[in-house]
């Protein structure tokens, strides 16, 4: 058999075979620019040409116009073509990075997003140009619902962190409702960075409780802080260690006994869909990441959406304007409503709408079977790769995972050198994008693999195939170096971030001062 | 299984197998039995693209879309403005659109330098030294400016002019909730702020003082007389612009402004029911180490290459935890990107030029309807794209009959900014609309409000 360098076995989620190489730097935009060039084209109108002094007082006039690029349609698509391709996507190949859920992102989501009657809707046309909108957004919303077992929603956060202030928000005015003014909120100490932010600009005191030797909240640790003080817990579960609270029964009911209420972070939703629902498990508040589970998609760091549900008691606290259907059942039509005890408004408008859009899009397509088989799937994805790679590196909680892993890289580096950060930039010449590293904190030379349901079996042995190749080449001085001098292939090499601290260049004009 | 999860019953079986576990269900054996759903969710079954595509359509087909049968004159926030399909084709590549949040910076190139790129956009247009890598929208911008002024001068209270967008103050308010922030509202007098209003006399010296530009009422504000104030108490000043009409007007940072908050949305984005847009946040270099969210530096690789990288990090939530400036974590990076591709597009001639044209069709469309008996102005004070007048009958009926007519024709504005009455209208020309438009619209106005 001829050798035609197709490795095998052929995997889809591997992009080895990219030209996403280039060897030279991409010019700036303001390179590029020539001074009479130009690629805008715009409408004839026909409107009087009052000049310009006659439109604006000279005061407030610019003295010459705001200097920005001169370059010509072509080039613009050059240059923009050229970054793209000097960019890992989900649609090149499998990004396992924990806890981020990269997941394939069905194409159908663009075209719904793309409908002129979604995407040029102005978000203050009176109802009855919006009825479809606002169908929409209720459809979603009983959805969300069903998904988290919660009585009601707001769509309006922006992403997730927003949704966890969101979150803190509703604990202060529902303690503050009841004349309990409280000053704590718990959190793990595997707690995602936003948590600890979230709860500070709620305005709450931060108190951090440590995980047990199994990965979960330390039970007995928790009651000794809990008091009548704490106005609730932030939890992820499974949590970011991939592990499921097993205890979360006992740690809803010594919550709720001093009077706290339970907020999820649905960070790692994923894991559980059609499974087991934030509700059922004993959480009042729930924010869910549609740019991860609904895979709407990432958008190179967003946008995202991080709607908040929650049980029937705090619904009267939800922000408004809340989307509600009216009138008959059997002739709904559909409007705006405060809810009666509104924290407020969150958002400039109603949220990333056309983010909400693709997410029922994706509710529907999968459906109550579909959704089961997305977790169902995650979860065997990750424990195959657990399995596999136990041994490679070490597993500092070797137990059945959810939909991520975290190993640790510890004997390598004790016998090698090579750490959990060249095993990452490693990977990224194998065709791979890193996992996660150095999170959870609680974990020595952390590397966090989510691979998610949408790679197939031959994608997770070449990516397991690679991780062990990689650590096979540490054992020599010659590999221990490449590793830790990767990645050798990639559009740039190691990048300096130090020198970026310490010379600061935030634009193109900072180069020369 | 659907279409997405390429697992075949063969390999389900033997990674079971690997794993020693008979079922799927087993892998969920920690999962207390009774806490797992029984039956599973309440939804329908999966149903196949093109039917779901076929819903979606249906419920696109409920809503009135702006364009020829509801030609827009609506703004407050969100604008009709070209959005070419060069910007949408590039925008839409697969590789911004399904990337995560530069961490490798390695195999993040694309996004980081295109960020860059934006980012020094957006200072040239604010007339500050940085901008950061996005926000949520132009109301997130606000709460974040804020939250640095008042973290910098260690003062809480805040004086927010009556001219800034409606929802924008709520929101500042939803949040001041958390941080214990104290919002004071400055009145509009003949459409500016009236900082001599005096009614401040007797609070302490604030940490920020927040004006629009051009503001709410599409009015242009002496933003000397802002500046001004935050000499006198030593707040920042904050400015709440527009980026597409500081295609012409002098820009905040030349008149002082320490931090400068915007809607993106103009920038390439559609009107999109309202996001995602794009919060805009530049700001002095001194307090680069107060920024929210994002910032993506130069730098070079082990080569020596120029290369691009999230800088300052330590600023940002996964560092720094509870002591972080902000918590933001996803912004709105495609939306950057959008508005750095559309910037590109219009270029040094495009964003002056989009800014006049709008201008002369809002003078030619605002004398059109002055001249509609019982129509008139709320302010007489300089505008740009956007103005507001005084209807003779209910603004929010005005909109619902010109929009049976096919015109979307405004925002109707809360009583407050027309002396308590209901009957303020608020009206954004862009340089979309034509003469033809604009006179049918005076046409069918005259008719609509008898």
């Amino acid at each position: 058999m001829v050798d035609d360098l197709v490795p095998a076995p052929a995997a889809g989620g591997r992009a080895a075979s990219a030209p996403l190489l280039g060897r030279d730097t991409e010019p700036t935009l303001f390179e590029l620019s020539e001074p009479g060039r130009k690629a805008w084209q715009l409408r004839t109108t026909n409107v009087p040409e009052l000049p310009l002094d006659e439109l604006v007082p000279e005061a407030h006039r610019r003295a010459a116009p705001v200097v920005l690029a001169e370059v010509s349609e072509r080039d613009l698509v050059g240059h923009f073509t050229r970054l793209s391709h000097r960019q890992f996507s989900v649609d090149l190949g499998a990004y396992p990075l924990g806890s981020c859920t990269m997941k394939y992102n069905p194409k159908i989501c663009d075209a719904v997003a793309a409908l002129p009657g979604l995407a040029d809707v102005h978000p203050a046309a009176p109802t009855n140009c919006i009825q479809g909108w606002l169908e929409l957004l209720v459809e979603l919303e009983a959805s969300l619902c069903e998904i988290t077992g919660m009585a009601a929603a707001t769509l309006q956060p922006a992403a997730g962190a927003a949704g966890e202030l969101t979150g803190l928000l509703l604990m202060r005015a529902w303690h503050e409702a009841r004349g309990d003014t409280r000053h704590k909120v718990v959190i793990p100490d595997s707690a995602h960075g936003t948590n600890p932010a979230s709860v500070t600009l709620g305005g709450f005191e931060v108190v951090t409780v440590p995980s047990d030797a199994r990965g979960c909240v330390d039970v007995e640790a928790l009651r000794a802080v809990l008091d009548e003080d704490v106005a609730g817990i932030m939890l992820t579960n499974p949590n970011t260690l991939g592990l499921f609270e097993e205890d979360i029964r006992s740690i809803a009911d010594a919550v709720h006994g001093v009077g706290g209420l339970l907020y999820y972070d649905g960070a790692n939703l994923n894991a559980i869909l059609g499974v087991v629902r934030p509700g059922d498990m004993g959480f009042d508040i729930v924010h869910l990441n549609l740019h991860k589970t609904f895979a709407t998609p990432h958008g190179g760091g967003g946008p995202g959406a991080g709607p908040v549900a929650v049980s029937e008691r705090l619904a009267p606290f939800l922000p408004g304007p809340r989307p509600v259907r009216l009138g008959q059942p059997s002739s709904p039509h559909y409007g705006w409503a405060a809810p009666e005890r509104s924290i407020g408004r969150l958002h400039s408008w109603h949220g990333n709408a056309l983010v909400l859009a693709r997410a029922l899009t994706y509710v529907l397509v999968h459906g109550s079977d579909g959704l089961r088989d997305v977790a169902r799937l995650a979860v065997l994805n990750a424990n195959w790769l657990r399995k596999r790679l136990t041994g490679t590196f070490d597993a500092p909680y070797d137990r059945p995972c959810m939909h991520e892993c975290v190993l640790s890289a510890t004997s390598l580096k004790r016998a090698t050198g090579v750490k959990a950060l060249d095993v990452a930039k490693r990977l990224l010449e194998e065709g791979f994008h890193s996992p996660t590293v150095y999170f959870p904190l609680i974990v020595d030379e952390a590397l966090m693999i989510e691979p998610t349901e949408t790679e197939s079996l031959q994608t997770l042995e070449a990516l397991a195939s690679a991780f062990e190749r990689i650590v096979a080449e540490a054992s020599t001085p010659e590999g221990a170096r490449a590793a830790t001098e990767a990645p050798h292939l990639t559009p740039v090499r190691r990048v300096d971030e130090a020198r970026a601290a310490r010379h600061l260049v935030p634009t193109f004009d900072a180069r020369s001062s | 299984m659907s279409g997405y999860t390429p697992h075949t019953e063969a390999d389900v079986a033997s990674m079971l197998g690997f794993l020693g576990l008979s079922s799927l269900d087993d892998l969920f054996a920690v999962v207390p039995e009774a806490l797992r759903l029984a039956g599973g969710l309440d939804l329908p079954v999966g149903v196949p693209e093109p039917d779901v595509f076929a819903h979606m359509e249906e419920l696109a087909a409920a809503n009135r879309p702006c364009g020829r049968d509801l030609v827009c004159f609506a703004g407050a926030g969100a604008y009709d403005h070209e959005v070419p399909p060069v910007t949408r084709a590039l925008a839409s590549r697969s590789e911004f659109v399904t990337s995560y949040t530069p961490y490798q910076p390695e195999v993040a190139q694309g996004v980081l330098q295109a960020v860059f790129e934006f980012q020094t956009l957006v200072a040239r247009l604010s007339g500050l030294e940085v901008s950061n890598a996005s926000l949520y929208d132009g109301a997130a911008s606000l709460v974040e400016a804020v939250n640095l002024a008042v973290g910098a001068t260690g003062r809480s209270d805040v004086w927010v002019s009556h001219g800034i967008n409606p929802s924008w103050r709520e929101v500042l308010v939803t949040f001041a909730a958390g941080t214990g922030h104290r919002v004071h509202d400055v009145p509009l007098a003949n459409g500016l702020t009236d900082w001599a209003a005096g009614v401040f006399d007797d609070l302490a010296d604030p940490g920020a003082v927040v004006v629009g530009y051009p503001n709410y009422l599409g009015c242009l504000e002496d933003l000397a007389e802002a500046r001004a104030v935050c000499d006198r108490t030593g707040a920042l000043m904050i400015v709440a612009f527009d980026p597409i009409c500081a295609g012409l007007l002098r820009s905040p940072g030349d008149w002082g402004a320490d931090v400068v908050v915007g809607e993106g949305q103009a920038l390439g984005m559609p009107l999109s029911f309202g996001g995602p847009y794009l919060g805009l946040f530049a700001c002095k270099l001194d307090h680069v180490r107060r920024l929210p969210g994002r910032l993506v530096g130069e730098t070079v690789d082990a080569e020596g290459r120029r290369a691009y990288v999230t800088t300052l990090r330590a600023r940002e939530q996964d560092i720094r935890r509870e002591k972080a400036t902000s918590n933001v974590c996803t912004n709105q990076t495609l939306m950057a990107v959008t508005a750095a591709i559309q910037m590109g597009w219009l270029g040094t001639s495009g964003m002056a030029e989009v800014a006049l044209r709008s201008a002369r069709g809002a003078r030619y469309c605002r004398e059109g309807l002055l001249a509609v008996s019982g129509v008139e102005p709320l302010t007489t004070a300089p505008v740009l794209r956007e103005f507001s007048l005084r209807l003779p009958l209910d603004s929010e009926m005005a909109v619902e009959r010109m929009a049976d007519e096919g015109f979307l024709a405004g925002v109707a504005l809360d009583p407050s900014y027309a002396g308590g009455r209901q009957d303020g209208l608020l009206v954004a020309v862009t340089e979309r609309r034509t003469r033809a438009e604009i006179d049918a619209f005076v046409a069918t106005f005259e008719k609509a409000v008898r």
